[in-house]
This record gives structure tokens, C-alpha cells and sequence, in this order.
């Protein structure tokens, strides 16, 4: 066998002679380890005569019989002795694995370090928020240092190119309101009313909401994304090196590409969830759609438009601060951009909400029903 | 050794990026147990070089050989066999980031010899990792916790990681302090003795360049257009090379590599 290591041991009075063949290498290392395992004799020798090929785990289960066993090393070659003392060399204390903690202590601190984490964001996005507004003021006082290339382009891929998603998706949302509220409404013979539903839920509510959701899971991800990398790239840093603040040259133009695009896709969200409710109606309802055009003009306030309206850059705000800060705050690897990419869409979204909730109620008690 | 086999083989190697010719009619061959260099200036093809005899960039034309077995349009499972007997070191370390450095080096390990049981992995990666000269607290470390200096170092250490036959070196001592990258020349140069390594190593390191290489292979105007020892090669009348080792910087690293010499 000359392909192999088995080794032939031989033992007289407590000394074992431990005889190797053939390669001595990775390969092996199984097999001759497990045989290894309960070795026990007063005297270990080790004979390399036979032995064509050791590689550096050949010489390291040699070194180790000589640390543990005291074995003695007869027949090594000039090379295979090298080897040997090399990683003889190498055998220092070397911790390999990390400390291991104890299942309710790592409980406590995993929570500690999430309120921690939650702490932190808060004052951390209220900090954001402060350095944005300098940044805007800062903008504002030398108008010069406006981004109009960063901010244009912005625009084109927050809102123009968003435009084919979200008005298949209001579309299809419109249809299904529309459907859904005919069941409902024909059992009271009150079919007519599908309008209302459609009219007043797309442009009050669903248009900015669903318009919201969309632009975070597009354009909230995507900038926590891209300022992600250029931090690991350490691209940021380079620019503050240069004298260029990446709240300015990063940050702002895609808070502003976002709050301003979000009002227009919202109201084209809500235009195209009533096409989609008015095709619905006139096809299953045989509402005529001059009629259905007049009738959401007579149910649907200007107040629901202006709800939107205020809303959607609120909304906007949020997601594109989110979606920055997140970027900004990732170091170390890239497992951590693709973490603070989903906070930020999870945060953006989540924050969203909680707010559309206290703008449902605040517009109420003012009397915008 | 001359006439033996060369380990890798590279015929009339094309390499294309669009109009942009990278290679032309490119020859290299690299002989067992040798420390060969490529040199080149910046954007000559060298990594691209690498990279075509590693299997990852596919060239337009030619053949590549290594280990005697052809490396073009492979099947993945087969190709296997040959990758398991090379280890390489990318320029930037490419360590698997959610990794500790002891797990990179296991990664290797494990894909291609499974069932070797944790304690010896450990163990494994605990020579390897100090052999490649990092403290002993690196192990234990993600990548992101390391200077540039030491990532590189973990970087060999998994490319030693299944003792292979043939190391691919990408700009190795780039990056590293003068003692690091003395200490890291010496370190191929005994590994080379011992393990009877070939290496094929990308440099732009004077020092390591006349310390460590037994020939020197330089690419130019989309060539090899010499593979020799140095002290062949500066006798050579090509304007690059001329320049390169005749140069202000080519000139100190001789003088040193002279002086080191006569010491010895």
C-alpha cells in the first residue's frame, strides 16, 4: 500500500514502535487519527523510512505524538524534519473559537443589546434629522451647493420609473376593492355605492399608503443599500476627506427626490385605482362610465385629496430618512448592509403606518370626515 | 528540472474585454517546485492572467494546462480534483466576512475532506493560522476585526488550509509593513523547501521579486516577453524591463539583495 499511511505497530514491553507508509498527508488525516486515539505506551517511536509524501498535517499528527508521547522521530528525511520543526514552530496557543456564554446569560444580554439598539436609533434618527435640517439650511444659505444632477436623477428613479409597478398595482388594487364591495353592498341593494368605496378608500387612504409601501420596498431599500456599500468602500469617508458632506451630496438630494415624488405617485396611484374600480363597475355593474365620473366627483371631498396631499411627504420623509440612515450606519461586512437594508424597509414601513393611524384621527377631529 | 512537465501551461492565450485586447498569443509555462514572478505594469493583464488559469475568467482562445490536465470549458465536478491541490491568495484576502478567520481556513478543509472531526479541524487551523504568522488571538476574529496586514495573512493561511501543491499569489506583500513582508518572503521561501510548493506569484515588490523568485516572468505589449532569472533579464534590451529593474527602485532592491547575499 503505497497510497496510504497505515502504519504497523509494534509493541515489546511498553514501548511501541509506531511504523508509517506510503503519503503521510490530509487524506489520511481521518482515518489514522481515530486509530491514534487510544494510544498508550511508555515509549513511542516513530518510524518515517517508509513514508513517500508529508504535508504539513502529516507533520503536525508527528509533532503532536512527539508533544504527547515523547515520541522519538527515526528515518525523517532532511525535508520531512523541516516540516516537523516548522510547525512544531507553529503549535502555539491559539484560541479558535469564540468564549461561549451561558444560554440566560447571552438571553439577557441579547435583549439588553436590543433595547440598547432601539434606544440608539431613536436618538440616533433624531441626531439624523438635526444634521439634515443643518444640511438644508446649509443648502439654502449657499444655494450653489445644490445637487441639481443628483437630485434629477433622483427623481427618475424614485417616481418616474416607480410609475409602471405602482399603477399596475393601484389598478389591481382599485379592481379588487370594487369587486369585493359589490358582494358586499348588492346584498342591501346598494350597489351604487361601490363609488363611494372606490373613490373616497383610494384617494383618502390606499393611494398614499400602497405608494408608500412600494417606494420603501423600492427606493428605501435601495438607498440603504447603495449608501450601505459606499460606506464599506469607504467612499463616505472619502468624501468627507474632500470636504463634501455626504448629508448634502448623499442624503439630501434623495430626501427631496423622495418627498417631492411622493405626493405626485400618490395621486397618480389613487387616479389609477379608480380607473381600475371604474373598468370593475362598468363591466359587472354596467355603471356607464360618464356616470361613474360624475359620481365620484359628487362623493369625493376635496379634503380626502388634501389629506393625501399632506400626507405623502410626511410618508416620504420618513422612508427616505430610514432608508439613509440605515445606510449610513453600516460597518464591518457585507451581511451588514443586507441587515440595515431591511430595517430600513421594515422601519420605513412600520413608521408609515403608525402614522397614517394619527393622521386618521387628527383629520377627523378637525372635521375632515 | 528544465525539462521536466511544466505544472502550468499556457498556449497562445487570448483574453478580450469588449475591443479591449488584454492578452495576445500569450505563452507561460510555470516548472514544479519553482517560484516564478509576474511582473507587468499596472492594467497588463496580470490578475486577468491569473484568473484565466484559475478557471475563472474564460479566455477568447488558447490553452491552459495544469497539473497536465486541460483547464478550458471543464466540468465543475472534475475541475474540483484539480482546485483541491491549489490554494490561491486574492489580492484583497477575500475572506468569507461572516466568517471567523479559524472557520475561513476550515471552509477548504471541510468541502473537500468531510468527516474530519472538529478537534483536529481546530487543530489544523491553529498551526495553519500561526504559521502564517498572526497573533494567537486571531483566530477567533471576524475579518472586519483585522488590519489589512493581517487579513492578508489569514488569506494564505487559507490557501495553505489543504497543504496544496501549487499557491497562486496575488500581490501578496501589498500592504504589508517592510518586516511583515520580509517575514512573509521567508515564509513562501520555506514552504517552498519543505512542502515542495510551487508558486505562481503576482508582485509589484522589488524585494520579494529579487529574494524570493527563481524566475521572473514579465508580461508587455499583451505577452510574456521574457520568463528568466532576474540577473538574465536585466541584461535584456526591452525598454520596460530595462526600466523596471534598472530603475531608481529596481537598482536599490538589487543592491540590498546583493549586500544580503555577501553576508551569507
Amino acid at each position: 500500500m503505497t497510497a496510504t499511511a497505515d502504519f504497523i505497530a509494534r509493541e515489546a514491553d511498553g514501548r511501541c514502535v509506531l511504523r508509517f507508509a506510503g503519503n503521510l498527508t490530509l487524506l489520511r488525516i481521518r482515518k489514522l487519527s481515530e486509530q491514534l486515539e487510544n494510544l498508550e505506551a511508555d515509549e513511542v517511536v516513530v518510524d518515517l523510512t517508509e513514508v513517500d509524501r508529508m504535508d504539513t498535517v502529516g507533520a503536525w499528527l508527528v509533532h503532536k505524538l512527539q508533544r504527547d508521547h515523547k515520541a522519538t522521530v527515526v528515518g525523517a528525511t532532511e525535508d520531512q524534519q523541516t516540516l516537523i520543526d516548522h510547525v512544531a514552530n507553529a503549535d502555539q496557543p491559539m484560541k479558535v473559537r469564540r468564549e461561549p456564554q451561558p444560554a440566560f446569560e447571552q438571553m439577557v444580554a441579547e435583549l439588553g443589546a436590543a433595547t440598547q439598539t432601539a434606544m440608539r436609533t431613536m436618538v440616533g434618527l433624531l441626531g439624523f434629522f438635526g444634521a439634515l435640517a443643518i444640511s438644508i439650511a446649509n443648502v439654502i444659505r449657499h444655494p450653489r451647493r445644490f445637487r441639481y444632477n443628483a437630485v434629477v436623477t433622483r427623481f427618475d428613479v424614485v417616481g418616474v420609473r416607480a410609475l409602471g409597478i405602482i399603477g399596475l398595482m393601484s389598478f389591481l388594487v382599485g379592481i379588487v376593492i370594487a369587486q369585493q364591495g359589490a358582494v358586499q353592498l348588492r346584498q342591501f341593494g346598494a350597489e351604487i355605492y361601490t363609488i363611494n368605496l372606490i373613490g373616497r378608500s383610494a384617494v383618502k387612504e390606499l393611494g398614499v399608503l400602497m405608494t408608500a409601501i412600494m417606494v420603501a420596498g423600492r427606493s428605501g431599500s435601495a438607498f440603504a443599500a447603495q449608501i450601505g456599500s459606499m460606506k464599506l468602500n469607504e467612499e463616505v469617508d472619502a468624501m468627507r476627506t474632500i470636504g463634501v458632506s455626504p448629508m448634502e451630496a448623499l442624503v439630501f438630494p434623495r430626501v427631496l427626490a423622495t418627498v417631492l415624488m411622493m405626493p405626485l405617485l400618490g395621486f397618480y396611484a389613487a387616479i389609477m385605482a379608480i380607473i381600475g374600480g371604474g373598468i370593475f363597475t362598468w363591466m359587472s355593474l354596467d355603471i356607464a362610465p360618464i356616470t361613474f365620473v360624475q359620481r365620484i366627483r359628487e362623493v369625493v371631498p376635496a379634503t380626502d385629496l388634501w389629506q393625501s396631499l399632506i400626507k405623502a411627504p410626511v410618508f416620504g420623509l420618513i422612508i427616505s430618512t430610514a432608508g439613509c440612515y440605515q445606510g449610513l450606519q453600516v460597518k464591518g461586512n457585507a451581511e451588514e448592509v443586507g441587515l440595515r437594508t431591511t430595517t430600513a424597509v421594515v422601519q420605513g414601513i412600520f413608521m408609515v403606518i403608525v402614522l397614517d393611524a394619527f393622521f386618521a384621527v387628527f383629520f377627523t377631529s378637525v372635521g375632515w370626515i | 528540472m528544465a525539462e521536466a512537465e511544466p505544472i502550468i501551461r499556457v498556449r497562445g492565450l487570448v483574453n478580450r474585454f469588449g475591443a479591449q485586447v488584454i492578452h495576445e498569443g500569450l505563452d507561460l509555462d510555470v516548472r514544479r517546485g519553482e517560484i516564478l514572478g509576474v511582473v507587468g505594469g499596472s492594467g497588463t493583464g496580470k490578475s486577468v492572467l491569473m484568473r484565466s488559469i484559475i478557471g475563472l475568467q474564460h479566455p477568447a482562445e488558447g490553452e491552459i494546462t495544469v497539473f497536465g490536465e486541460s483547464m478550458i470549458d471543464r466540468d465543475e465536478e472534475e475541475a474540483k480534483h484539480v482546485r483541491r491541490r491549489w490554494g490561491v491568495l486574492f489580492q484583497g484576502g477575500a475572506l468569507f466576512s461572516t466568517l471567523t478567520v479559524a472557520e475561513n481556513v476550515q471552509v477548504p478543509i471541510r468541502e473537500f475532506y468531510p468527516g474530519i472531526d472538529q478537534e483536529l479541524q481546530d487543530e489544523i487551523a491553529a498551526y495553519k493560522i500561526s504559521m502564517s504568522g498572526l497573533p494567537a488571538d486571531a483566530g477567533a476574529k471576524y475579518p472586519s476585526e483585522l488590519s489589512g496586514g493581517m487579513r492578508k495573512r489569514s488569506g494564505i493561511a487559507r490557501a495553505l488550509a489543504l497543504d496544496p501543491e501549487l499557491l497562486f499569489l496575488d500581490e501578496p506583500t501589498a500592504g504589508l509593513d517592510p518586516i511583515g513582508a520580509a517575514a512573509f518572503d521567508q515564509l513562501i521561501l520555506e514552504l517552498r523547501d519543505a512542502l515542495g510548493l510551487t508558486v505562481f506569484l503576482i508582485t509589484h515588490d522589488l524585494d520579494t521579486l529579487h529574494a524570493i523568485c527563481d524566475r521572473v516572468a514579465v508580461i508587455a505589449d499583451r505577452k510574456v516577453v521574457a520568463a528568466a532569472p532576474i540577473a538574465e533579464l536585466m541584461k535584456l534590451d526591452h525598454e520596460w524591463i530595462q526600466e523596471y529593474f534598472n530603475g531608481p527602485r529596481g537598482r536599490t532592491a538589487a543592491h540590498i539583495a546583493e549586500r544580503e547575499e555577501a553576508a551569507i
